[in-house]
Protein backbone atom coordinates (compact mmCIF):
# COMPACT_ATOMS: atom_id res chain seq x y z
CA UNK A 1 0.00 0.00 0.00
CA UNK A 2 1.40 3.41 -0.83
CA UNK A 3 1.74 6.24 1.62
CA UNK A 4 -1.10 8.04 -0.11
CA UNK A 5 -3.39 5.04 0.38
CA UNK A 6 -2.40 4.72 4.02
CA UNK A 7 -3.09 8.38 4.63
CA UNK A 8 -6.44 8.06 2.86
CA UNK A 9 -7.45 5.10 5.00
CA UNK A 10 -6.40 6.97 8.15
CA UNK A 11 -8.40 10.05 7.13
CA UNK A 12 -11.45 7.91 6.45
CA UNK A 13 -11.28 6.35 9.88
CA UNK A 14 -11.00 9.74 11.55
CA UNK A 15 -13.93 10.98 9.49
CA UNK A 16 -16.05 7.92 10.34
CA UNK A 17 -15.21 8.12 14.09
CA UNK A 18 -13.40 4.76 13.98
CA UNK A 19 -10.69 4.66 16.68
CA UNK A 20 -7.07 4.50 15.62
CA UNK A 21 -5.34 1.54 17.30
CA UNK A 22 -1.63 0.98 18.11
CA UNK A 23 -0.90 -1.28 15.12
CA UNK A 24 -2.66 0.97 12.60
CA UNK A 25 -0.67 3.20 10.33
CA UNK A 26 -0.75 6.84 11.48
CA UNK A 27 0.98 10.03 10.33
CA UNK A 28 4.16 10.88 12.22
CA UNK A 29 2.72 14.18 13.38
CA UNK A 30 -0.32 12.43 14.85
CA UNK A 31 1.93 9.99 16.72
CA UNK A 32 4.18 12.78 18.01
CA UNK A 33 1.26 14.92 19.11
CA UNK A 34 -0.24 12.02 21.03
CA UNK A 35 3.04 11.10 22.70
CA UNK A 36 3.49 14.72 23.76
CA UNK A 37 -0.05 15.09 25.03
CA UNK A 38 -0.44 11.71 26.77
CA UNK A 39 2.96 11.91 28.43
CA UNK A 40 2.24 15.47 29.63
CA UNK A 41 -0.96 14.18 31.03
CA UNK A 42 0.82 11.26 32.77
CA UNK A 43 3.48 13.59 34.19
CA UNK A 44 0.71 15.90 35.47
CA UNK A 45 -0.86 13.04 37.40
CA UNK A 46 2.45 12.14 39.02
CA UNK A 47 3.57 15.72 39.77
CA UNK A 48 0.01 16.40 40.92
CA UNK A 49 0.55 13.91 43.75
CA UNK A 50 2.98 16.36 45.38
CA UNK A 51 0.79 19.34 46.42
CA UNK A 52 -1.90 17.05 47.82
CA UNK A 53 0.57 14.54 49.26
CA UNK A 54 1.87 17.53 51.21
CA UNK A 55 -1.36 17.51 53.28
CA UNK A 56 -1.87 13.79 53.96
CA UNK A 57 0.11 13.80 57.19
CA UNK A 58 -1.76 16.92 58.37
CA UNK A 59 -5.32 16.02 57.32
CA UNK A 60 -7.68 17.21 60.08
CA UNK A 61 -9.66 13.99 60.58
CA UNK A 62 -9.14 10.29 59.93
CA UNK A 63 -11.97 10.21 57.43
CA UNK A 64 -10.41 13.05 55.43
CA UNK A 65 -6.98 11.49 55.69
CA UNK A 66 -8.20 8.17 54.30
CA UNK A 67 -10.07 9.91 51.45
CA UNK A 68 -7.04 11.99 50.54
CA UNK A 69 -4.74 8.97 50.57
CA UNK A 70 -7.14 7.13 48.31
CA UNK A 71 -7.34 10.10 45.97
CA UNK A 72 -3.59 10.54 45.66
CA UNK A 73 -3.25 6.81 45.11
CA UNK A 74 -5.79 7.05 42.27
CA UNK A 75 -3.68 9.76 40.68
CA UNK A 76 -0.64 7.51 40.73
CA UNK A 77 -2.80 4.85 39.10
CA UNK A 78 -3.89 7.31 36.40
CA UNK A 79 -0.23 8.06 35.78
CA UNK A 80 0.35 4.34 35.22
CA UNK A 81 -2.50 3.88 32.72
CA UNK A 82 -1.41 6.96 30.83
CA UNK A 83 2.25 5.92 30.63
CA UNK A 84 0.99 2.54 29.37
CA UNK A 85 -1.18 4.29 26.75
CA UNK A 86 1.83 6.36 25.63
CA UNK A 87 3.97 3.21 25.42
CA UNK A 88 1.58 1.79 22.80
CA UNK A 89 2.95 4.54 20.52
CA UNK A 90 6.45 3.07 20.61
CA UNK A 91 8.14 5.06 23.35
CA UNK A 92 9.24 3.77 26.76
CA UNK A 93 8.21 5.11 30.15
CA UNK A 94 11.91 5.60 31.00
CA UNK A 95 12.38 7.87 27.99
CA UNK A 96 9.30 9.87 28.90
CA UNK A 97 10.39 10.27 32.51
CA UNK A 98 13.86 11.34 31.41
CA UNK A 99 12.26 14.08 29.32
CA UNK A 100 10.30 15.28 32.34
CA UNK A 101 13.33 15.29 34.60
CA UNK A 102 15.53 17.16 32.14
CA UNK A 103 12.84 19.81 31.80
CA UNK A 104 11.99 19.06 28.17
CA UNK A 105 8.50 17.63 28.77
CA UNK A 106 5.85 19.74 30.46
CA UNK A 107 3.19 18.96 33.02
CA UNK A 108 0.13 20.95 33.99
CA UNK A 109 1.23 24.35 35.30
CA UNK A 110 -1.42 24.30 37.99
CA UNK A 111 0.80 22.07 40.12
CA UNK A 112 3.38 24.83 40.32
CA UNK A 113 1.11 26.65 42.74
CA UNK A 114 1.50 25.80 46.44
CA UNK A 115 -1.09 24.00 48.59
CA UNK A 116 -0.99 26.22 51.67
CA UNK A 117 -4.03 25.34 53.73
CA UNK A 118 -6.44 22.47 54.27
CA UNK A 119 -9.00 24.42 52.21
CA UNK A 120 -6.61 24.13 49.26
CA UNK A 121 -7.23 20.37 49.29
CA UNK A 122 -10.91 21.19 48.80
CA UNK A 123 -10.18 23.78 46.10
CA UNK A 124 -7.85 21.45 44.22
CA UNK A 125 -10.56 18.80 44.11
CA UNK A 126 -13.34 21.18 43.18
CA UNK A 127 -11.58 23.53 40.75
CA UNK A 128 -8.48 21.73 39.50
CA UNK A 129 -10.12 18.34 39.11
CA UNK A 130 -13.23 20.13 37.87
CA UNK A 131 -11.26 21.86 35.12
CA UNK A 132 -9.42 18.64 34.31
CA UNK A 133 -12.73 16.79 33.97
CA UNK A 134 -13.99 19.28 31.34
CA UNK A 135 -11.01 18.32 29.28
CA UNK A 136 -11.11 14.62 30.09
CA UNK A 137 -14.80 14.16 29.34
CA UNK A 138 -14.04 15.47 25.88
CA UNK A 139 -11.02 13.16 25.60
CA UNK A 140 -13.16 10.07 26.18
CA UNK A 141 -14.09 10.62 22.53
CA UNK A 142 -10.54 11.23 21.34
CA UNK A 143 -9.57 9.42 18.15
CA UNK A 144 -6.75 7.26 19.58
CA UNK A 145 -8.24 4.08 21.11
CA UNK A 146 -5.90 3.45 24.10
CA UNK A 147 -6.05 7.13 25.14
CA UNK A 148 -9.82 7.21 24.86
CA UNK A 149 -10.16 4.04 26.96
CA UNK A 150 -7.75 5.32 29.62
CA UNK A 151 -9.86 8.49 29.82
CA UNK A 152 -13.10 6.60 30.33
CA UNK A 153 -11.60 4.89 33.38
CA UNK A 154 -10.03 8.06 34.68
CA UNK A 155 -13.18 10.18 34.33
CA UNK A 156 -15.15 7.93 36.67
CA UNK A 157 -12.63 8.42 39.45
CA UNK A 158 -12.10 12.12 38.77
CA UNK A 159 -15.72 13.07 39.13
CA UNK A 160 -15.69 11.36 42.52
CA UNK A 161 -12.62 13.42 43.49
CA UNK A 162 -14.32 16.59 42.42
CA UNK A 163 -17.36 15.94 44.60
CA UNK A 164 -15.08 15.09 47.49
CA UNK A 165 -13.23 18.41 47.08
CA UNK A 166 -16.47 20.35 46.92
CA UNK A 167 -17.69 18.59 50.04
CA UNK A 168 -14.53 19.64 51.93
CA UNK A 169 -15.29 23.27 51.07
CA UNK A 170 -18.96 22.90 51.88
CA UNK A 171 -18.03 21.68 55.35
CA UNK A 172 -15.69 24.66 55.82
CA UNK A 173 -18.29 27.13 54.56
CA UNK A 174 -20.82 25.80 57.05
CA UNK A 175 -18.25 25.93 59.84
CA UNK A 176 -16.65 28.74 61.83
CA UNK A 177 -15.73 32.19 60.49
CA UNK A 178 -12.12 31.07 60.49
CA UNK A 179 -12.96 28.07 58.33
CA UNK A 180 -15.00 30.13 55.91
CA UNK A 181 -12.18 32.64 55.58
CA UNK A 182 -9.83 29.75 54.86
CA UNK A 183 -12.16 28.60 52.06
CA UNK A 184 -12.45 32.11 50.55
CA UNK A 185 -8.69 32.61 50.64
CA UNK A 186 -8.25 29.35 48.86
CA UNK A 187 -10.74 30.26 46.11
CA UNK A 188 -8.98 33.61 45.71
CA UNK A 189 -5.68 31.88 45.03
CA UNK A 190 -6.92 28.96 42.88
CA UNK A 191 -9.59 30.59 40.69
CA UNK A 192 -7.41 32.25 38.08
CA UNK A 193 -4.82 29.44 37.83
CA UNK A 194 -7.74 27.04 37.27
CA UNK A 195 -8.98 29.12 34.32
CA UNK A 196 -5.43 29.08 32.97
CA UNK A 197 -5.51 25.27 32.90
CA UNK A 198 -7.44 25.40 29.62
CA UNK A 199 -4.46 27.00 27.92
CA UNK A 200 -4.10 30.10 25.75
CA UNK A 201 -6.97 31.62 23.78
CA UNK A 202 -7.83 29.62 20.66
CA UNK A 203 -6.25 32.32 18.51
CA UNK A 204 -2.92 31.87 20.36
CA UNK A 205 -2.87 28.09 20.72
CA UNK A 206 -0.16 26.52 18.55
CA UNK A 207 -1.27 22.89 18.48
CA UNK A 208 -5.03 23.29 18.68
CA UNK A 209 -6.13 23.45 15.07
CA UNK A 210 -4.27 20.35 13.91
CA UNK A 211 -5.38 18.42 17.03
CA UNK A 212 -8.98 19.33 16.32
CA UNK A 213 -8.76 18.10 12.73
CA UNK A 214 -7.27 14.79 13.91
CA UNK A 215 -10.06 14.64 16.50
CA UNK A 216 -7.50 14.25 19.28
CA UNK A 217 -9.10 17.37 20.74
CA UNK A 218 -12.84 17.76 20.29
CA UNK A 219 -13.46 21.19 21.80
CA UNK A 220 -11.39 24.36 21.82
CA UNK A 221 -9.64 25.85 24.86
CA UNK A 222 -12.05 28.78 25.04
CA UNK A 223 -15.15 26.59 24.68
CA UNK A 224 -14.00 24.36 27.53
CA UNK A 225 -13.06 27.33 29.72
CA UNK A 226 -16.50 28.87 29.21
CA UNK A 227 -18.20 25.59 30.06
CA UNK A 228 -16.14 25.40 33.25
CA UNK A 229 -17.02 28.94 34.33
CA UNK A 230 -20.71 28.34 33.61
CA UNK A 231 -20.68 25.17 35.72
CA UNK A 232 -18.62 26.60 38.57
CA UNK A 233 -20.15 30.02 39.28
CA UNK A 234 -23.43 28.60 40.67
CA UNK A 235 -21.43 26.14 42.79
CA UNK A 236 -19.42 28.99 44.30
CA UNK A 237 -22.63 30.86 45.07
CA UNK A 238 -24.08 27.83 46.78
CA UNK A 239 -20.99 27.75 49.00
CA UNK A 240 -21.49 31.46 49.74
CA UNK A 241 -18.04 32.29 48.37
CA UNK A 242 -17.13 35.21 46.11
CA UNK A 243 -15.30 34.57 42.87
CA UNK A 244 -12.37 37.01 42.71
CA UNK A 245 -13.37 38.61 39.40
CA UNK A 246 -15.03 42.06 39.40
CA UNK A 247 -15.95 41.62 35.73
CA UNK A 248 -17.91 38.44 36.25
CA UNK A 249 -21.51 38.89 35.08
CA UNK A 250 -24.38 36.88 33.67
CA UNK A 251 -25.21 37.54 30.05
CA UNK A 252 -28.90 36.87 29.54
CA UNK A 253 -28.73 36.86 25.75
CA UNK A 254 -25.87 34.35 25.40
CA UNK A 255 -26.83 32.30 28.45
CA UNK A 256 -23.22 32.37 29.64
CA UNK A 257 -21.19 33.97 32.40
CA UNK A 258 -18.84 36.66 31.12
CA UNK A 259 -15.53 36.87 32.92
CA UNK A 260 -12.49 39.13 33.08
CA UNK A 261 -9.21 38.71 31.23
CA UNK A 262 -6.67 36.18 32.48
CA UNK A 263 -3.25 37.50 33.47
CA UNK A 264 -1.38 35.94 30.54
CA UNK A 265 1.92 37.31 31.74
CA UNK A 266 1.58 35.15 34.86
CA UNK A 267 0.48 32.20 32.73
CA UNK A 268 3.58 32.35 30.53
CA UNK A 269 5.89 32.93 33.48
CA UNK A 270 4.69 29.72 35.13
CA UNK A 271 4.86 27.79 31.84
CA UNK A 272 8.45 28.97 31.45
CA UNK A 273 9.38 27.59 34.86
CA UNK A 274 9.10 30.70 37.02
CA UNK A 275 6.10 29.79 39.16
CA UNK A 276 6.43 29.52 42.94
CA UNK A 277 6.88 25.75 42.95
CA UNK A 278 8.31 24.87 39.50
CA UNK A 279 11.82 24.25 40.80
CA UNK A 280 10.67 22.47 43.93
CA UNK A 281 8.38 20.09 42.02
CA UNK A 282 11.02 19.13 39.53
CA UNK A 283 13.65 18.74 42.23
CA UNK A 284 11.34 16.46 44.19
CA UNK A 285 10.80 14.26 41.16
CA UNK A 286 14.51 14.20 40.34
CA UNK A 287 15.41 13.31 43.91
CA UNK A 288 12.85 10.48 44.04
CA UNK A 289 14.21 9.15 40.75
CA UNK A 290 17.87 9.38 41.74
CA UNK A 291 17.37 8.02 45.24
CA UNK A 292 15.32 5.17 43.78
CA UNK A 293 18.01 4.15 41.29
CA UNK A 294 19.60 1.57 43.60
CA UNK A 295 16.17 0.02 44.27
CA UNK A 296 15.42 -0.38 40.57
CA UNK A 297 18.90 -1.80 39.94
CA UNK A 298 18.52 -4.27 42.83
CA UNK A 299 15.13 -5.42 41.53
CA UNK A 300 16.59 -6.05 38.08
CA UNK A 301 19.68 -7.80 39.47
CA UNK A 302 17.51 -10.06 41.63
CA UNK A 303 15.25 -10.95 38.69
CA UNK A 304 18.32 -11.74 36.61
CA UNK A 305 19.79 -13.98 39.34
CA UNK A 306 16.46 -15.77 39.69
CA UNK A 307 16.37 -16.46 35.97
CA UNK A 308 19.91 -17.76 36.10
CA UNK A 309 19.12 -20.02 39.08
CA UNK A 310 16.12 -21.44 37.26
CA UNK A 311 18.17 -22.10 34.14
CA UNK A 312 20.87 -23.90 36.13
CA UNK A 313 18.36 -25.98 38.09
CA UNK B 1 -11.81 10.59 89.45
CA UNK B 2 -12.89 8.45 86.53
CA UNK B 3 -12.47 4.69 86.48
CA UNK B 4 -9.25 3.40 84.92
CA UNK B 5 -9.50 2.42 81.27
CA UNK B 6 -10.30 -1.26 80.72
CA UNK B 7 -7.68 -3.63 79.28
CA UNK B 8 -9.86 -4.11 76.22
CA UNK B 9 -10.07 -0.37 75.62
CA UNK B 10 -6.30 -0.04 76.01
CA UNK B 11 -5.68 -2.92 73.63
CA UNK B 12 -8.02 -1.58 70.94
CA UNK B 13 -6.38 1.83 71.23
CA UNK B 14 -2.92 0.26 71.06
CA UNK B 15 -3.79 -1.62 67.87
CA UNK B 16 -5.17 1.62 66.45
CA UNK B 17 -1.98 3.46 67.36
CA UNK B 18 0.19 0.87 65.60
CA UNK B 19 -1.86 1.26 62.44
CA UNK B 20 -2.09 5.04 62.56
CA UNK B 21 1.59 5.66 63.22
CA UNK B 22 2.88 3.13 60.67
CA UNK B 23 0.30 4.38 58.16
CA UNK B 24 1.49 7.94 58.78
CA UNK B 25 5.11 6.96 58.15
CA UNK B 26 4.24 5.16 54.91
CA UNK B 27 2.15 8.09 53.73
CA UNK B 28 5.24 10.30 53.99
CA UNK B 29 6.53 8.41 50.94
CA UNK B 30 3.56 9.49 48.83
CA UNK B 31 4.87 11.08 45.63
CA UNK B 32 8.50 10.28 46.51
CA UNK B 33 8.73 6.50 46.00
CA UNK B 34 11.59 4.85 44.08
CA UNK B 35 9.26 3.79 41.26
CA UNK B 36 5.63 4.66 40.62
CA UNK B 37 4.28 1.14 41.32
CA UNK B 38 5.94 1.07 44.75
CA UNK B 39 4.80 4.61 45.51
CA UNK B 40 1.23 3.44 44.90
CA UNK B 41 1.74 0.25 46.93
CA UNK B 42 3.06 2.11 49.97
CA UNK B 43 0.14 4.55 49.78
CA UNK B 44 -2.19 1.59 49.55
CA UNK B 45 -0.70 -0.11 52.62
CA UNK B 46 -0.92 3.22 54.48
CA UNK B 47 -4.57 3.43 53.53
CA UNK B 48 -5.24 -0.12 54.80
CA UNK B 49 -3.48 0.55 58.09
CA UNK B 50 -5.27 3.83 58.69
CA UNK B 51 -8.55 2.14 57.82
CA UNK B 52 -7.80 -0.56 60.41
CA UNK B 53 -6.82 2.09 62.96
CA UNK B 54 -10.20 3.74 62.48
CA UNK B 55 -11.99 0.47 63.21
CA UNK B 56 -10.00 -0.09 66.40
CA UNK B 57 -10.51 3.50 67.55
CA UNK B 58 -14.23 3.30 66.83
CA UNK B 59 -14.41 0.14 68.90
CA UNK B 60 -12.45 1.83 71.71
CA UNK B 61 -14.70 4.90 71.53
CA UNK B 62 -17.84 2.76 71.76
CA UNK B 63 -16.71 1.02 74.92
CA UNK B 64 -15.49 4.20 76.62
CA UNK B 65 -17.86 5.72 79.18
CA UNK B 66 -17.29 9.31 77.99
CA UNK B 67 -18.45 10.57 74.63
CA UNK B 68 -15.32 9.97 72.52
CA UNK B 69 -14.93 9.88 68.74
CA UNK B 70 -12.27 8.17 66.64
CA UNK B 71 -10.71 11.59 66.01
CA UNK B 72 -10.55 12.48 69.71
CA UNK B 73 -8.57 9.31 70.25
CA UNK B 74 -6.37 9.71 67.21
CA UNK B 75 -5.60 13.42 67.53
CA UNK B 76 -6.05 14.70 71.05
CA UNK B 77 -3.69 12.82 73.31
CA UNK B 78 -0.28 13.83 74.60
CA UNK B 79 2.68 11.83 73.39
CA UNK B 80 2.88 9.71 76.57
CA UNK B 81 -0.64 8.39 75.98
CA UNK B 82 0.18 6.79 72.60
CA UNK B 83 0.90 3.09 73.02
CA UNK B 84 2.21 2.01 69.61
CA UNK B 85 5.35 -0.12 69.52
CA UNK B 86 8.62 1.74 68.95
CA UNK B 87 9.22 -0.04 65.63
CA UNK B 88 6.40 1.71 63.79
CA UNK B 89 7.43 5.25 64.74
CA UNK B 90 10.99 4.83 63.42
CA UNK B 91 11.68 7.23 60.54
CA UNK B 92 11.41 5.99 56.96
CA UNK B 93 15.14 6.22 56.28
CA UNK B 94 15.86 4.79 52.84
CA UNK B 95 13.60 2.30 51.07
CA UNK B 96 15.52 -0.59 52.74
CA UNK B 97 14.61 0.71 56.20
CA UNK B 98 10.98 1.19 55.20
CA UNK B 99 10.75 -2.30 53.73
CA UNK B 100 12.41 -3.95 56.72
CA UNK B 101 10.30 -2.04 59.26
CA UNK B 102 7.22 -3.19 57.36
CA UNK B 103 8.44 -6.79 57.20
CA UNK B 104 9.25 -7.01 60.91
CA UNK B 105 5.80 -5.61 61.67
CA UNK B 106 3.94 -7.80 59.16
CA UNK B 107 5.73 -10.98 60.27
CA UNK B 108 4.08 -10.45 63.66
CA UNK B 109 0.87 -8.79 62.47
CA UNK B 110 -0.26 -11.55 60.12
CA UNK B 111 -0.10 -14.59 62.47
CA UNK B 112 -1.43 -12.40 65.28
CA UNK B 113 -4.51 -11.43 63.25
CA UNK B 114 -5.06 -15.00 62.10
CA UNK B 115 -5.56 -15.94 65.75
CA UNK B 116 -7.36 -12.76 66.73
CA UNK B 117 -10.09 -13.69 64.22
CA UNK B 118 -11.22 -16.32 66.74
CA UNK B 119 -11.40 -13.92 69.67
CA UNK B 120 -14.55 -14.36 71.78
CA UNK B 121 -14.68 -10.54 71.78
CA UNK B 122 -16.64 -10.27 68.53
CA UNK B 123 -15.71 -6.63 67.86
CA UNK B 124 -12.04 -7.58 67.72
CA UNK B 125 -12.68 -10.75 65.74
CA UNK B 126 -14.55 -8.81 63.07
CA UNK B 127 -11.80 -6.23 62.64
CA UNK B 128 -9.19 -9.00 62.49
CA UNK B 129 -11.17 -10.91 59.85
CA UNK B 130 -11.23 -7.84 57.63
CA UNK B 131 -7.63 -6.81 58.32
CA UNK B 132 -6.11 -10.24 57.81
CA UNK B 133 -6.87 -10.16 54.09
CA UNK B 134 -5.12 -6.81 53.71
CA UNK B 135 -2.20 -7.82 55.88
CA UNK B 136 -1.51 -11.05 53.95
CA UNK B 137 -0.87 -8.79 51.01
CA UNK B 138 1.33 -6.43 53.06
CA UNK B 139 3.36 -9.40 54.28
CA UNK B 140 3.81 -10.76 50.78
CA UNK B 141 4.97 -7.36 49.57
CA UNK B 142 7.44 -6.66 52.39
CA UNK B 143 8.80 -10.21 52.40
CA UNK B 144 9.43 -10.17 48.65
CA UNK B 145 11.21 -6.84 48.90
CA UNK B 146 13.43 -7.99 51.77
CA UNK B 147 14.51 -10.89 49.56
CA UNK B 148 14.88 -8.75 46.45
CA UNK B 149 17.02 -6.14 48.20
CA UNK B 150 19.04 -8.64 50.23
CA UNK B 151 19.82 -10.63 47.10
CA UNK B 152 19.92 -7.81 44.52
CA UNK B 153 23.16 -5.82 44.32
CA UNK B 154 26.05 -5.18 46.64
CA UNK B 155 24.59 -1.79 47.46
CA UNK B 156 21.08 -3.07 48.20
CA UNK B 157 22.57 -5.84 50.36
CA UNK B 158 24.64 -3.30 52.28
CA UNK B 159 21.60 -1.06 52.82
CA UNK B 160 19.49 -3.98 54.06
CA UNK B 161 22.24 -5.04 56.46
CA UNK B 162 22.34 -1.50 57.81
CA UNK B 163 18.55 -1.47 58.17
CA UNK B 164 18.71 -4.76 60.10
CA UNK B 165 21.35 -3.29 62.35
CA UNK B 166 19.15 -0.24 63.03
CA UNK B 167 15.74 -1.91 63.41
CA UNK B 168 16.34 -5.41 64.77
CA UNK B 169 16.32 -4.21 68.39
CA UNK B 170 12.69 -3.07 68.02
CA UNK B 171 11.18 -6.35 66.77
CA UNK B 172 10.86 -8.16 70.09
CA UNK B 173 8.57 -5.57 71.67
CA UNK B 174 5.68 -6.86 69.56
CA UNK B 175 5.79 -10.12 71.54
CA UNK B 176 6.35 -8.67 75.00
CA UNK B 177 2.92 -8.19 76.57
CA UNK B 178 2.01 -5.14 78.61
CA UNK B 179 -0.02 -5.54 81.82
CA UNK B 180 -3.29 -4.99 79.99
CA UNK B 181 -2.34 -7.48 77.30
CA UNK B 182 -1.51 -10.05 79.97
CA UNK B 183 -5.00 -9.72 81.39
CA UNK B 184 -6.49 -10.29 77.94
CA UNK B 185 -4.17 -13.21 77.21
CA UNK B 186 -5.20 -14.91 80.45
CA UNK B 187 -8.85 -14.63 79.52
CA UNK B 188 -8.00 -15.81 75.95
CA UNK B 189 -9.34 -12.65 74.32
CA UNK B 190 -6.10 -12.05 72.43
CA UNK B 191 -3.49 -14.58 71.28
CA UNK B 192 -0.67 -15.67 73.54
CA UNK B 193 2.68 -14.44 72.16
CA UNK B 194 4.37 -17.64 73.28
CA UNK B 195 2.16 -19.55 70.88
CA UNK B 196 2.98 -17.14 68.08
CA UNK B 197 6.69 -17.04 68.73
CA UNK B 198 7.88 -20.15 66.81
CA UNK B 199 5.95 -19.22 63.69
CA UNK B 200 7.09 -15.62 63.88
CA UNK B 201 10.71 -16.57 64.42
CA UNK B 202 10.63 -19.07 61.58
CA UNK B 203 9.09 -16.54 59.15
CA UNK B 204 11.79 -14.00 59.93
CA UNK B 205 14.70 -16.42 59.83
CA UNK B 206 13.55 -18.15 56.64
CA UNK B 207 13.10 -14.82 54.87
CA UNK B 208 16.46 -13.43 55.95
CA UNK B 209 18.13 -16.64 54.93
CA UNK B 210 16.48 -16.55 51.50
CA UNK B 211 17.61 -12.93 51.19
CA UNK B 212 21.17 -13.95 52.09
CA UNK B 213 21.11 -11.55 55.05
CA UNK B 214 22.80 -12.27 58.38
CA UNK B 215 20.60 -12.72 61.44
CA UNK B 216 21.77 -10.04 63.85
CA UNK B 217 23.26 -11.43 67.03
CA UNK B 218 22.68 -8.47 69.32
CA UNK B 219 20.87 -9.34 72.55
CA UNK B 220 19.62 -5.75 72.89
CA UNK B 221 15.86 -5.26 73.04
CA UNK B 222 14.22 -1.85 73.06
CA UNK B 223 10.72 -1.51 74.42
CA UNK B 224 8.49 1.03 76.16
CA UNK B 225 6.06 2.13 73.49
CA UNK B 226 3.17 0.12 74.93
CA UNK B 227 3.58 2.08 78.15
CA UNK B 228 3.99 5.41 76.40
CA UNK B 229 7.77 5.70 76.67
CA UNK B 230 8.73 6.45 73.07
CA UNK B 231 11.75 7.37 71.01
CA UNK B 232 12.18 11.08 70.27
CA UNK B 233 10.80 10.58 66.77
CA UNK B 234 7.18 10.24 67.84
CA UNK B 235 6.79 13.79 69.17
CA UNK B 236 7.63 15.31 65.79
CA UNK B 237 5.30 12.94 64.00
CA UNK B 238 2.46 13.88 66.38
CA UNK B 239 3.14 17.59 66.01
CA UNK B 240 2.41 17.19 62.31
CA UNK B 241 -0.46 14.73 62.71
CA UNK B 242 -2.25 16.87 65.31
CA UNK B 243 -1.54 20.27 63.77
CA UNK B 244 -5.03 21.09 62.46
CA UNK B 245 -6.92 19.74 65.45
CA UNK B 246 -4.67 21.69 67.82
CA UNK B 247 -4.65 24.92 65.81
CA UNK B 248 -8.44 24.97 65.31
CA UNK B 249 -9.90 23.16 68.31
CA UNK B 250 -13.45 21.87 68.33
CA UNK B 251 -14.29 22.38 64.65
CA UNK B 252 -15.92 20.04 62.18
CA UNK B 253 -13.89 19.07 59.10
Amino acid sequence: MTLVDLQKRFDEKIEAEVKIEPKDWMPDGYRKTLIRQISQHAHSEVVGMLPEGNWITRAPSLRRKAALLAKVQDEGGHGLYLYAAAETLGVSREELIDELLCGKAKYSSIFNYPALSWADIGAIGWLVDGAAIMNQVMLQRTSYGPYSRAMIRICKEESFHQRQGYEILLTLCRGSDEQKAMAQDSLNRWWWPSLMMFGPHDSESTHSEQSMSWKIKRKSNDELRQAFVDATVPQARYLGLTIPDPDLKWNESTGHWEFGEIDWEEFWQVVKGNGICNRQRLKDRIRAHEEGAWVREAAMAHAEKQRHRRDVA
Amino acid sequence: MSAPDSPLFLFARHMGDNGLILGHRLSEWCGHGPVLEQDITMTNIALDLIGQARLYYQLAAEMHPSDLTEDDIAYLRPERAYSNVLLVEQPNGDFAHTVLRQFLFDAWHLPFLHRLCDSPESGLGEIAAKAVKEVSYHYRWSREWVIRLGDGTEESHRRMTQALDDLWIYREELLLPSDWEQTLIRSEIIPDPDVLRPEWQHAIHATLSEAGLPIPQTPVIQQGGKNGIHTEHLGHLLAELQYMQRAYPGQVW
